[in-house]
């Protein structure tokens, strides 16, 4: 159990786009992009938001980070209330939550070289290096493993996995505490993002630093994160410690999520059993009313159809926005890291349902 | 120090001994592919996208094609269909689909092939259709450019086809615009109009790679059973070895254009041989391993086409070259069975492979 604060909390926090329309541009409604989102992360740990694409985790990350400002809710970083701040507010905090973005070669200024582009944070925010700039980014891309002499070279120069370190050492430029990575290995081929997951676990324990990931894909989350949150359609359906959640999810989406991950084991390819979700997900212009999963929930009722089902911590550090979660797995068989995905004949019984 | 490749004559020079290695294809090969080599000619030098490259595919089953980006997964594929731009490219070696050559075939004779007997799923279904013309338009015309029918029989056909990707209300949805269709919807499209003419060969190129992974789970499942419906023979490219596990009876691995490893499904994943193949297994996170063990990246990055190393394309990030010496930088390693069937281009010893293999590769994944 945390003994202290999170470093950063996350409570209610909702983001709706506005849809206007005609000469007045009068608003017709909204995109409900997030809602109602509640998390926490502690000091030094991985959170992990995961979900499919339209699940909002981009839109809770850039409001996180305040590129975008939350519709309402609040997100205090280290005590202090940021939803709200104003641009010169929020530029000594910027120092502190940075972001590594998704596409290396979009986020680079093909322009620039290396060394303006890490050497930028410096400028802009007019921190002072005891022996000049120019040693602190050589310094960083030591850091992030690229050749401290490639400070004058452009960003074309480099293959996609360098890019993203250059990314990295760029947000890692100005010692923050928090730094918010959307999709930081997914633009990589595999062989390449195994060197940055690598590398950003090792700064992570080298530097203290907290991250945010945000990422579609399950298997690199379950690599990288102590606690892991999954979200669909704007809400936060199910977050438990990394562990848990991927040996027994209890939200019926979560499980449904895990079990189309297809798993390179051709042995396995009988004897999987996969939840097939029908349909597509539906529109956050006009989301289903009650739970947002009912439309394509297996285990759906009345209840869901009408009434949002709150997040409640059903074991300890695992809370589920369900109200028909699924049974506890872990209560038939010790947890098995072998075997998480595998859709264990329900029936087993449910331990420490609504324990606090 | 090179192992002889059994059943093939030595070549003369190092370069010619990295080919063949497959022999006669067998009767029931439907598609087979001999050392095809795809060069295009730049002002940088000639990019060997494609450097000897050698497959056999029978109807009703898949083969899997695994790499990197710049591994030549995707121009095999266009090679196969004959979609390269005609001037650009150099094309040697051999492509026979259901007995006809061609590499070299008058453009007029592949067109005549593409949709009817080869049809291609792309990886990017919104710029891969027109956004001008209805769904139902698109595959209305596919069907029309082989069959003689009335648009009302090809109308009622592409209906019939949206309804088996499974589109739901596809009388009207034929009518939609690809804009209308979510990003799981159009690839079903795309795949009932991959399929309007009811080919034998299907290649789809990364076909779930732009999508979510339930969405994904889906349109594996429906190429899965559209195959056992047309008994069609398909080739998925693909990335992700989660991909190919979950489909695929055949798997060919790719590096740097050329194919480094080539056997069974479950010879790959099980026994997996080829040094490269190890790493990408031992790189890869995956639902199945304990998150607290390293991954164990390759070292390096691929090389470029334009310049590949001589020898083994591989041997800069290999960690086992230093074992083999210099063969693995000056001499092409010939594409050899060490055990029936499984296919690999790689300078170690047969032995030493399966010490290292069953020692340090082995309890490590």
């Amino acid at each position: 159990m945390p003994t202290t604060d999170p470093l950063l909390k996350v409570t209610g926090l909702t983001k709706h786009f506005p849809i206007r329309k005609g000469l007045l541009q009068r608003q017709v409604g909204a995109v409900q992009a997030v809602d109602d989102v509640t998390f926490s992360v502690q000091s030094g740990q991985t959170l992990s938001l995961v979900g499919e694409s339209g699940c909002g985790k981009t839109t809770t990350g850039r409001m996180v980070t305040r590129l975008l400002e939350p519709t309402s809710g609040s997100i205090l970083f280290d005590g202090r209330e940021l939803s709200h701040l104003s641009v010169g507010q929020l530029r000594p905090l910027r120092r502190e939550i940075q972001m590594i973005f998704q596409d290396p070669y979009s986020s680079l200024n093909p322009r620039h070289t290396v060394g303006t582009i890490v050497g930028a944070p410096f400028e802009i925010q007019g921190v002072k290096t005891p022996q000049g700039t120019k040693r602190a980014v050589q310094d960083l891309l030591e850091l992030v493993g690229l050749n401290p002499e490639h400070y004058n070279r452009y960003p074309h120069e480099f293959s996609g996995g360098q890019r993203q370190r250059i990314g990295i050492a760029r947000s890692l430029a100005l010692k923050p505490r928090l730094i918010v990575a959307d999709e930081p290995v997914s633009a990589l081929d595999v062989s390449i993002q195994a060197q940055v997951i690598n590398l950003l676990e090792d700064l992570q324990e080298e530097l203290g630093l907290t991250y945010i990931v945000i990422a579609h894909d399950l298997s690199v989350v379950r690599q990288m994160s102590d606690r892991v949150a999954v979200m669909y359609l704007g809400n936060l359906v199910e977050i438990a410690d990394g562990h848990d959640l991927y040996t027994d999810s209890r939200h019926p989406y979560t499980r449904a999520l895990l079990s189309a991950v297809p798993i390179p084991d051709t042995s396995r390819r009988e004897k999987r059993e996969r939840i097939r979700l029908e349909g597509d997900v539906p529109s956050p212009i006009d989301p289903p009313p009650g739970c947002r999963f009912h439309t394509r929930c297996w285990k759906a009722t009345d209840v869901c159809r009408t009434q949002v089902p709150p997040l409640v911590e059903i074991a300890p550090r695992h809370e589920v926005a369900c109200h028909h979660p699924e049974d506890s797995l872990v209560a038939a068989a010790p947890a098995q890291a072998a075997a998480p995905v595998e859709d264990a004949p329900s029936g087993t019984a449910a331990s420490g349902t609504m324990t606090a | 120090m090179s192992p002889a490749a059994p059943g093939t004559t030595t070549g003369s020079t190092a370069y010619e001994t990295g080919i063949g290695g497959l022999g006669e294809p067998p009767a029931n090969a439907y598609l087979s592919v001999r050392d095809l080599r795809v060069h295009f000619p730049t002002d940088d030098g000639i990019v060997k996208s494609v450097d000897g490259l050698s497959f056999d595919l029978a109807r009703g089953k898949t083969l899997g094609i695994v790499g990197e980006s710049g591994s030549g997964k995707s121009v095999t594929s266009l090679s196969i269909m004959g979609l390269h731009k005609p001037g650009t490219v150099r094309m040697q070696g051999s492509i026979r689909l259901d007995g006809q050559e061609l590499v070299g075939a008058p453009a007029e004779t592949v067109r005549g092939l593409r949709g009817k007997k080869m049809a291609m799923i792309f990886q990017d279904p919104l710029s891969a259709m027109h956004p001008f013309y209805t769904v139902g338009d698109q595959i209305i015309e596919a069907y029309q450019v082989h069959n003689k029918v009335p648009k009302k029989a090809a109308r009622a056909h592409a209906i019939d086809l949206l309804g088996r990707v499974g589109i739901p209300q596809p009388n009207k949805r034929v009518d939609d615009y690809p804009h209308q269709f979510s990003g799981g919807m159009r690839q079903r499209a795309m795949i009932a109009m991959a399929l309007s003419c009811d080919p034998d060969l299907l290649i789809a190129d990364e076909p779930t790679t732009a999508l979510d992974v339930t969405v994904q789970a889906q349109i594996l499942d429906l190429i899965r059973d559209l195959q056992r419906d047309f008994d069609a023979a398909v080739i998925i490219i693909t990335h992700d070895l989660g991909v190919v596990a979950e489909l695929a009876d055949d798997i060919l691995v790719m590096y740097a254009g050329r194919s480094v490893e080539y056997a069974s499904a479950h010879g790959v994943f099980n026994e997996p041989q080829h040094p490269y193949t190890w790493g990408l297994m031992a790189s890869m996170p995956r639902l199945d391993r304990d998150p607290a063990d390293r991954l164990m990246p390759i070292k390096g990055t691929p090389p470029s086409l334009i310049s590949v190393p001589p020898g083994c394309p591989f041997s800069p990030r290999c960690a086992y070259a230093a074992r083999v010496g210099a063969a693995c930088v000056t001499e092409r390693p010939a594409f050899h069975a060490p055990t029936s069937a499984h296919y690999l281009a790689c300078h170690l010893d047969d032995g030493e492979r399966m010490q290292i293999w069953s020692d340090e590769i082995e309890p490590n994944l």
